[in-house]
């Protein structure tokens, strides 16, 4: 066997082990990893705890949209009904597609990975449990705020969508719209908190041996998931703050009349949209893989053409956002492409219902709950599939676009797609979190009511949408042909409502949270190690992995996990600590100490929640405390972290040694670094995608940029920025004054730098608010001032750790960070300084 | 006139979409059949797959259990399925596009507004000559090219029986043809969310024989704009501010142009039928019918003044 690290693959041969443990391991872990009592419920980190906390809101948000949904229906059972008024109905739509693709479905997948993957992969926690509490609280409390506004008559009323002119100061001039912009944008930073997370803890914290392809499907799926949304959130991150800029001060970005133009909001909108729904797709398919085997008592059929499948979802899915513009008089030559994009990105999703029926057909049949939903979610999910293939062709979804037949599309899609894999999932992983399993003769009935509901509420729509019935309306004209069909769904909502309702019910009675132990256990026979006996630190040890199925291929796995035999039985430290392990082979590399419960991120995320409320109501002089507090909470929180460890080394298990301090690419600090470059990466590539897509579309507001030859000492001080910024890792070494003088003047340098590009641009005459061109060009600067502000805060960050002897030396991980993200400044500022020259050069 | 159908009383079966009454909406219709129709049969075959998977004999399980058959099943029957449709949508799409425009197309551009239509017919030479409302007229067996604009927001122009749709977006034109083959009336609708009453954003399109088509055009010309208690009432109350009346001093431009309301079908963009009554409640309290649109309501008529202004405008033939 090859080795990927150096690591000698025979070791694993030495587990399980067979001395006896010292007494006491046991006690001491359970101690580490204790439970929260009173108000400690509020600063736990554990990802037993947030993930519950995490799903339970996201689920909240599922029954709170599903009731607006039913308002929604109440209205539109007979032409010209007055139930909801015109006003309040146009917020409830808004409200019920925002929340349930960003306050139910990211957050619910994103929970799920929280709640099953250090489990799946028989880690101890997620690398970053303070960042998941963070995001979670975020999420939580933005997330609830924003919902509020609707019980006051604030909430917005422009659509999921929120297409600018309509959302524009012109044509929504109150703080409704205000609350969807910075309220979604802020959620987007959540669940990118939460992406990156997932994918560090994905490929660096798997057990031993646990190789890419011997990896959960889930995990692949959860590992597909988080890198789509490191690339498509940004988008809509950069879309949300233009507009909110548009807004705010008048800068034209969306206003055609000034050189902006609308359309370029739908091309940021949905850059992010569509992959979105394969965002929430992959990972309820994951699901899918990994309850299908277990139902039918098998192994999956077709484990490599699923992973292969998701890779190609994954990547199609970024070239098909434009099919939702087909009747924006675009090109035949682009409808094309976008065309064939889309019908494309249904092969995959083909090969994946394929390998669930394979596994299906090759199992045994049974139709307990999870076995139930699966095979709903299949005839659902092929349904919307096939109507999605129709609205691919682009001269029929001229006719069907923005009418119901996409409603109906769109719901089957994400029903089968999602919500009922995500059922399949509620009952299968619920032994896992409760002392009960749910009950399986009321699940007859949840799944009975919930599929008949669905196909009576979803099926006519078609035929609505066949007779010419509009989206997003409000109310009907009788004698149109609209009554029937109208009717017939609105009986079929309540019907889904009915079953969703008697599934709370068997939740209330049968659902009792057991995370320090005392679970239902392996009720369905499941063969991957979330199944193994676990507490709060998850198993006992951390087992060698074989196989696929490990539970399956060997029975006595989980005794010997509970028994320690396997890796890190106890605290090598006295701390909380995981294993981390290399990407490919899960090679172990070295330890890592997990920070404990704290207050800070909680404290961070609610005046990072403040922050952007008050913006909403333009409340600036709260919002600027809150975003210092919020600053400062986040550093408080950070300065408990990266302290020197008192062993070097330590034993993992049967001897085998290793560090416990590591720093540069093999450390997960980095690669959560990189990652989050990836992130500002894409924000700014898109700011640059803007300027070129408002340079071809809007050319007769183009005003000639300043010279390239103009800004050589503006690349020159960039160059200089990031040269300092590198030096400083090596010099570290000597003195740790060192990298503190180099991040200032590496800082201060891409200042100047922008400075100077910035009084070029006002001598060329451009301002922010006269022009497209104007606007994006200062967007591009504030983007870059927002980085450098950040590098500053950094260095100073660096300087206060040294004053207090905090920098560990020769190699400090702070270092690195602080190096890679005043590199990547750097990087950003020539890039944007020689593009925005770039076009529309003469 | 003849009329296949009444604007306010279609619908049933066959759905519009399904139900083409020109050559640019009946492609498309061929196609609609073809997708829902092979969409049906796609999905009884993977449903009959399911039930084997489930229920069926072993050998048939085994077959359907392995790799090779979700390669076939999964991939390579819907590939060939899909590159054939990608074909034909492909020929289709620019078959129907606007750019290869027929000749002898009549122009008309129309601008949204929110939550209502301006219609100007245009010359061979893209000259206004004529300004309606919530209403088009044109021949049948002809293409008539849409110029599609936007005043405010983003819009989308839909007669299901004609045509697709197209959007109608603030600093854009697009094109669109569409073509009755048949004399009628063809309802259509904002089919982009617009705000407020978008629900309400109805239009028609009233397809004349070319012979009527020739006397409406000639009925158009001359402006009869009449006189009495009515016109003085609608100049002195402040309708004159957002509407026009050619050949009176009323010429304001934010709402639609009157000169011939009288002789439209529809109030209030498409959802009222046009007679005396609908009008004086229209101008009464427009806000009930249509809550959000921009007229206020007219209270302070009183009933008399009411039936002498909605009498005088449906008379504006």
């Amino acid at each position: 066997m090859r080795s990927e690290t150096g690591f000698d693959p025979a070791l694993y041969d030495r587990f399980p082990t067979k001395e006896p443990r010292p007494e006491g391991e046991e006690e001491e872990l359970r101690r580490i990893w204790c439970k929260p009592k009173g108000w400690e419920y509020l600063t736990v980190v554990n990802n037993n705890y947030v993930g519950i906390y995490y799903l339970g809101t996201a689920f909240l948000f599922f029954l709170m949209a599903g009731v607006l949904a039913l308002l929604m229906r109440a209205q539109l059972a007979a032409p010209m009904l007055e139930i909801l008024p015109q006003a309040t109905y146009n917020q409830v739509f808004t409200m019920h597609g925002t929340v349930m693709m960003f306050l139910f479905a990211v957050p619910a997948v994103e929970a799920a990975g929280v709640l099953l993957l250090p489990q799946m992969l028989a880690a101890r926690d997620l690398p970053f449990p303070r960042l998941s509490a963070y995001a979670f609280w975020a999420y939580a409390v933005g997330g609830l705020c924003f919902f509020a506004s609707i019980f006051v008559g604030l909430a917005p009323d422009g659509g999921w969508f929120m297409y600018p002119p309509l959302t524009s100061k012109a044509y929504s001039p109150g703080i409704n719209t205000d609350f969807w912009l910075l309220g979604i944008g802020f959620i987007e930073i959540s669940a990118i908190a939460g992406a990156i997370e997932i994918i560090v803890g994905v490929l660096r914290t798997r057990a031993p041996g646990m190789s890419l392809d011997k990896m959960p499907i889930f995990a692949w799926a959860m590992l597909v998931f988080a890198v789509m949304i490191v690339i498509a959130f940004p988008s809509i991150i950069l879309g949300t703050l233009l507009l909110e800029i548009e807004r705010a001060f008048n800068w034209p970005f969306f206003d055609a009349a000034r050189g902006g133009d609308p359309l370029l909001w739908q091309h940021l909108f949905w850059f992010f949209g569509h992959p979105e729904v394969y965002i929430i797709f992959l990972p309820a398919a994951g699901m899918m893989s990994m309850i299908v085997a277990t139902v039918a008592k098998t192994e999956l059929v077709g484990y490599r053409l699923i992973v292969l499948a998701m890779l190609a979802t994954g990547f199609i899915s970024f070239g098909v956002w434009a099919h939702h513009m087909f009747t924006t008089g675009m090109p035949p030559m682009t409808t094309g492409f976008f065309s064939a994009a889309s019908m494309a990105v249904s092969l995959p999703a083909g090969l994946q219902v394929f390998s669930w029926i394979a596994t299906l057909a090759i199992g045994q049949r049974s139709f307990n709950a999870p076995g139930l939903f699966v095979v709903g979610s299949i005839v659902i999910f092929v349904t919307g599939g096939l109507t999605g293939v129709m609205v691919a062709m682009v001269p029929f979804d001229w006719q069907a676009h923005d009418s119901y037949f996409i409603v109906a599309h769109l719901h089957y899609v994400l029903i089968g797609g999602m919500v009922f894999p995500l059922f399949a999932a509620f009952y299968y992983w619920m032994p896992m979190v409760s002392r009960r399993a749910l009950s399986e003769r009321l699940a007859k009935w949840v799944f009975a009511l919930m599929f008949a509901g669905m196909n009576i509420a979803f099926l006519p729509m078609h035929l609505a949408g066949l007779q010419g019935m509009p989206r997003r309306v409000y109310t009907y004209l009788p004698g149109q042909g609209f009554e029937l069909p109208n009717l017939v769904s609105t009986i079929g909502a309540f019907m889904l409502g009915l079953g969703v309702l008697l599934f709370l019910i068997d939740l209330a009675r049968n659902f009792r949270l057991a995370p320090g132990g005392g679970n239902a256990g392996n009720v369905y026979d499941g063969a991957t190690l979330e199944w193994l006996p676990s507490e709060l630190y998850s198993a006992r040890s951390i087992p060698v992995v074989r196989s696929r199925e490990p539970l399956r291929d060997d029975p006595r796995l989980a005794g010997d996990v509970a028994k320690g035999r396997h890796f890190l039985p106890g605290s090598a430290t006295g701390h909380r600590e995981t294993i981390v392990t290399s990407p490919l082979l899960a090679e172990p590399q070295y330890l890592q100490i997990m920070p404990g419960p704290s207050a800070w991120p909680f404290a961070a995320a609610v005046f990072t929640a403040g922050f952007f409320l008050a913006l909403t109501v333009q409340a600036y002089s709260f919002a600027w405390v809150s975003a210092i507090l919020a600053v400062v909470s986040i550093l408080r929180w950070l300065w408990e972290t990266d302290r020197p460890v008192r062993d070097e080394e330590v034993d993992i298990g049967a001897g085998i040694m290793v560090p416990t301090y590591v720093t540069g690419p093999a450390s997960h600090g980095w690669w959560t670094m990189v990652i989050l470059l990836v992130v500002m990466a894409m924000i700014f590539i898109m700011a640059l995608f803007s300027l070129a897509f408002l340079a071809s579309n809007q050319p007769a507001f183009w005003a000639p940029p300043p010279s390239m030859a103009a800004g050589l000492p503006i690349y020159f001080l960039y160059g200089a920025a990031f040269l300092a910024a590198l030096a400083a890792r090596p010099l570290l070494k000597r003195d740790a004054r060192w990298p503190v003088g180099l991040f200032f003047a590496s800082a201060f340098a891409a200042g100047s730098a922008l400075w100077l590009d910035w009084t070029g641009w006002s001598a060329a005459g451009l301002a922010p608010q006269a022009s497209g061109q104007g606007a994006v060009i200062a967007a591009l600067q504030a983007l870059q001032a927002f980085a450098v502000g950040t590098g500053l805060l950094m260095a100073a960050y660096c300087a206060a750790r040294v004053a207090r002897g905090l920098m560990t030396q020769p190699r400090s991980n702070t270092v690195d960070l602080a190096m890679l993200f005043l590199c990547y400044t750097a990087a950003q500022g020539l890039t944007g300084a020689l593009f925005g020259r770039a076009i529309g050069m003469t | 006139m003849t009329s296949r159908t009444e604007p306010l009383a279609a619908g049933g079966w066959p759905p519009p979409v399904l139900d083409p009454a020109g050559p640019f909406a009946e492609s498309v219709t061929t196609l609609a059949w073809v997708l829902l129709l092979g969409g049906g049969a796609v999905l009884v075959i993977v449903l009959a797959m399911l039930g084997i998977a489930l229920f069926g004999p072993p050998r048939l399980k085994t077959r359907l259990g392995g790799e090779r058959a979700i390669w076939a099943l999964g991939f390579a029957f819907p590939a060939v399925v899909l590159t054939g449709l990608l074909i034909w949508g492909l020929t289709l799409t620019s078959s129907l596009s606007a750019t290869r425009v027929a000749g002898d197309a009549m122009r008309v551009k129309i601008i949204g507004e929110m939550w209502w239509w301006r219609v100007h017919y245009q010359d061979a030479d893209g000259r206004e000559m004529l300004r309606d409302a919530n209403e088009l007229h044109i021949p049948v067996g002809r293409p008539v090219l849409l110029e599609l604009e936007a005043a405010d927001v983003i819009h989308s122009f839909w007669v299901p029986r004609l045509g697709g749709k197209m959007d109608m977006i603030p600093g854009r034109t697009n094109r669109l043809l569409i073509q009755a083959d048949a004399p009628g009336i063809y309802k259509g609708q904002c089919a982009e969310y617009c705000g407020g009453p978008h629900a309400l954003m109805g239009f028609i399109v009233v397809a004349h024989s070319p012979a009527d088509f020739a006397r409406w055009r000639a009925s158009r010309l001359p402006e009869s704009a009449g006189a009495g208690r009515g016109l003085a009432l609608f100049l002195s109350s402040g309708c004159a501010a957002c509407h026009t009346i050619r050949g009176t001093p009323a010429n304001g431009l934010a709402g639609p142009d009157l000169t011939h309301v009288g002789s439209r079908r529809t109030l209030g963009a498409g959802i009222l039928p046009n007679n005396p009554g609908t009008m004086a409640g229209w101008i009464a309290d427009s806000q009930a019918i249509k809550p959000g649109n921009r007229m206020p309501a007219y209270h302070q008529f009183s009933g008399d003044e009411l039936r002498a202004v909605s009498d005088y405008l449906v008379t504006l033939k």
